[in-house]
């Protein structure tokens, strides 16, 4: 127990994040951890449900309320620099050349003007998941997932099984653009093929090319020509996995909580497989920043906060409390973690990882959706479907910078 | 004061609390959604007049004009389906005395049923195999399946299928009150000259029953023109998909509003929906009062 004058004098912050059980739960230990090494700092963490979040924050810091310490999508950060939520970190307490040398790269997309805003505790990416009891029944090698794309397509041929009628029943690979796949085939499938999603500033469309075409055309053939799956197969990919309907899935880390929960579920977790030697993968994180509502004494304690929150005792905390990745490569690159027969593969994958900067997740996600169902519902030539998704892309990313 | 005065005071005292209410909560709203509808506004920061610049928009916007063609497919083919049925059934179940408080019952329970529930219990059994009851169904007698929600032809007569069902049980029970009102002397007058049961059909009930079809058939247009519960469980992510071959106009509203937080855009379409709703309305009424 504190003293009761040092309770009194204590500096409070205000933390906020949308709630999910785990995250809450690692959030409070790292904070009772905090407030035993700062006694004159308290912080309050506040939750809200995710849907109601981003609008939450928004309306509550331009009013002058909300949180000292936020916690933000990093597809979020241009919006609230735009609405002047986030005060950059100090160069003192968060040095640029450090943080480039300690994080994953992917963490530079939080940089603005030279300066950063906003750091992760936690990044996730892709990774291939596979069931090892329908690989058996296949007469597959349970233990050797597919390496390359090639190899999946091949697989995913002999893990699937129809009925009388000709159905599937249970699908090679699931195929949900809906899900994870929209980033498997922007970031991972687009650059495998030799392409790019996007221009180096973000602003404009490069998938729209042969490069773009031949990946599509890859991801769309497992349905149409090879048909090895349905789309959105027993509505959501991760539910047909989880009911052993599916032998290969990706997936992000976060899914390793789900599986691990699911009973009979013998499954491993793979690298994502290569293409022509190219190794890509997509990583997405949640940052935490300083908003401008917090000045003096409190500025200070935040800064403090996020340091504490972003050191590498915090990350493991989180990894082994929420199963998310560490940020920092020390942390991530310890043997015990690398190596981790589940979050390995995550881990190694961020070496090579790469971060859409969406302007609008929903929509963004929305063109891949549609692109694969004018191919598999109406028909429509690979070439012609990806043409009109690029314009719409184009379309809400010129939208999105008008404003 | 006498006794009339002292009566209608009290009465307007407390008709006056329930007018507070509408005036606050439903005539000033929907005032406001006019003058909303000429402005660009993202909810929290300030609005900005743009004219007619919305209208525009929408007027030059494909998926608007497929979101109304399917709001009008939902129309034209939900209320005289649901008529009919609730007629057929109505009518059938007024003649007959067994088990009919239970019948009626099983008739009018989807009515009392959450819309969501209902939509999601739909959405699986609309399911490929190895979910789905009808085509797990089907494959086992050899049929290949049907796509039903992942089609872009069937997915809107699979969605309108569980709406029309959850407002039969209403349908119903007007139907047969309005059966229940018909003078028995006419049927009896009927029988004695000899008339046929499609003549009684036609020529009486059909006509005695006017009002009740009148009334049914414009709640039920609303109804229909309004859907949203039903598309939003039913589709992915409840987008209207797939391809927006089921988004219906009101759900198109939601998403401009509550998801891109295009505040003027969505006010400029609730516009275009009020005056759909109105002049359907007035159509309906004139025309099957006066015919």
């Amino acid at each position: 127990m504190l003293p009761i004058a040092a309770v009194a004098h204590a500096v409070e912050i205000d933390y906020w994040q949308y709630s999910y059980k785990s995250r809450v739960d690692a959030m409070d230990r790292l904070i009772a951890a905090f407030e035993a090494e700062n006694p004159d700092i308290k912080v309050h963490q506040t939750t809200f449900p995710y849907a109601q979040y981003r609008t939450k924050v928004a309306a509550a810091v331009s009013a002058g309320e909300g949180p000292d310490v936020v916690q933000l999508y990093y597809g979020w950060l241009d919006d609230y620099l735009n609405a002047g939520i986030l005060k950059p970190l100090s160069e003192e307490n968060f040095p640029a050349a450090e943080i480039e040398k300690d994080f994953f790269p992917i963490v530079h997309n939080m940089k603005a003007d030279g300066q950063y805003f906003a750091l992760p505790t936690a990044v996730r990416s892709l990774g291939l998941f596979w069931n090892k009891k329908l690989f058996r029944e296949a007469g597959l090698d349970p233990d050797i997932p597919p390496k390359t794309l090639d190899e999946l397509a091949d697989f995913a041929k002999k893990l699937t099984k129809h009925d009388r009628a000709g159905n599937i029943i249970q699908v090679g690979i699931t195929i949900g653009p809906i899900d994870q796949d929209h980033n498997w085939w922007r970031e991972v499938l687009v650059r495998q093929f030799g392409g790019t999603p996007y221009n180096a500033d973000n602003t404009k469309v490069t998938y729209d090319d042969e490069a773009g075409i031949q990946a599509f055309d890859y991801y769309a053939g497992l349905v149409t020509d090879h048909k090895v799956s349905v789309v959105d197969f027993m509505d959501k990919g991760e539910i047909a996995f989880k009911a052993g309907r599916a032998a290969i899935h990706i997936d992000g880390s976060f899914a390793l909580s789900t599986f691990d929960r699911a009973r009979r579920l013998d499954y491993g977790v793979a690298e994502l497989p290569t293409y022509d030697g190219i190794k890509s993968n997509f990583a997405s994180y949640w940052v935490n920043g300083i908003t401008s509502k917090a000045t003096g004494e409190k500025r200070e304690a935040a800064e403090k906060f996020l340091k504490f929150i972003t050191s590498e005792k915090a990350m493991q905390l989180w990894l082994d409390q929420v199963g998310e990745l560490p940020a920092r490569r020390a942390v991530a690159n310890r043997p015990e973690n690398r190596d981790n027969p589940k979050f390995g593969p995550f881990i190694r994958g961020l070496d090579y990882a790469h971060s859409t900067k969406f302007y609008s997740e929903a929509e963004q996600r929305r063109t891949v959706v549609d692109m694969l169902d004018r191919v598999v519902l109406n028909g429509m030539s690979v070439a012609r479907s990806l043409r009109i998704a690029a314009e719409e892309d184009q379309a809400i990313i010129d939208k999105a910078r008008m404003k | 004061m006498s006794i009339d005065k002292k009566r209608a005071v009290t009465a307007w005292c407390f008709i006056s609390v329930p007018i507070v209410y509408f005036i606050l909560v439903r005539f000033y709203p929907t005032l406001d959604a006019f003058s909303i509808s000429l402005t660009d506004w993202n909810i929290v920061g300030k609005k900005t007049y743009i004219g007619f610049d919305n209208f525009v928009r929408l007027w030059h916007d494909p998926v608007f004009w497929q979101v109304l063609g399917n709001t009008f497919e939902y129309l034209l083919l939900g209320v005289p389906i649901s008529l009919i049925l609730s007629f057929i059934v109505a009518h059938s179940l007024d003649q007959i005395r067994f088990g009919h408080g239970v019948l009626r019952a099983c008739y009018f329970i989807p009515f009392l049923t959450t819309a969501v529930a209902m939509a999601w219990v739909w959405r699986w059994f609309y399911q490929p195999v190895p979910v789905g009851m009808i085509n797990l169904a089907l494959g086992q007698m050899g049929i290949k399946q049907l796509d039903f929600l992942r089609s872009t032809t069937e997915a809107l007569p699979a969605v309108l299928a569980p709406a029309i069902w959850a407002g039969l049980g209403f349908q119903i029970v007007i139907f047969m009150a309005g059966l229940r009102a018909i003078p028995q002397s006419y049927y009896e007058a009927a029988k004695i000259d000899g008339a046929s049961g499609f003549r009684i059909l036609r020529e009486i009930t059909l006509p005695q029953l006017r009002p009740t079809i009148v009334f049914l058939t414009v709640i039920s247009s609303i109804g229909f023109l309004r859907i949203f519960d039903q598309v939003y469980n039913m589709t992915q992510e409840g987008e209207g998909g797939p391809l927006n071959a089921t988004r219906p106009l009101v759900l198109h509203i939601y998403k401009a509003a509550f998801e891109r937080f295009e505040m003027g855009m969505a006010a400029a379409q609730t516009v275009v929906l009020f005056t759909i709703l109105l002049i359907i309305t007035i159509i309906q009424l004139r025309v099957l009062k006066n015919g």
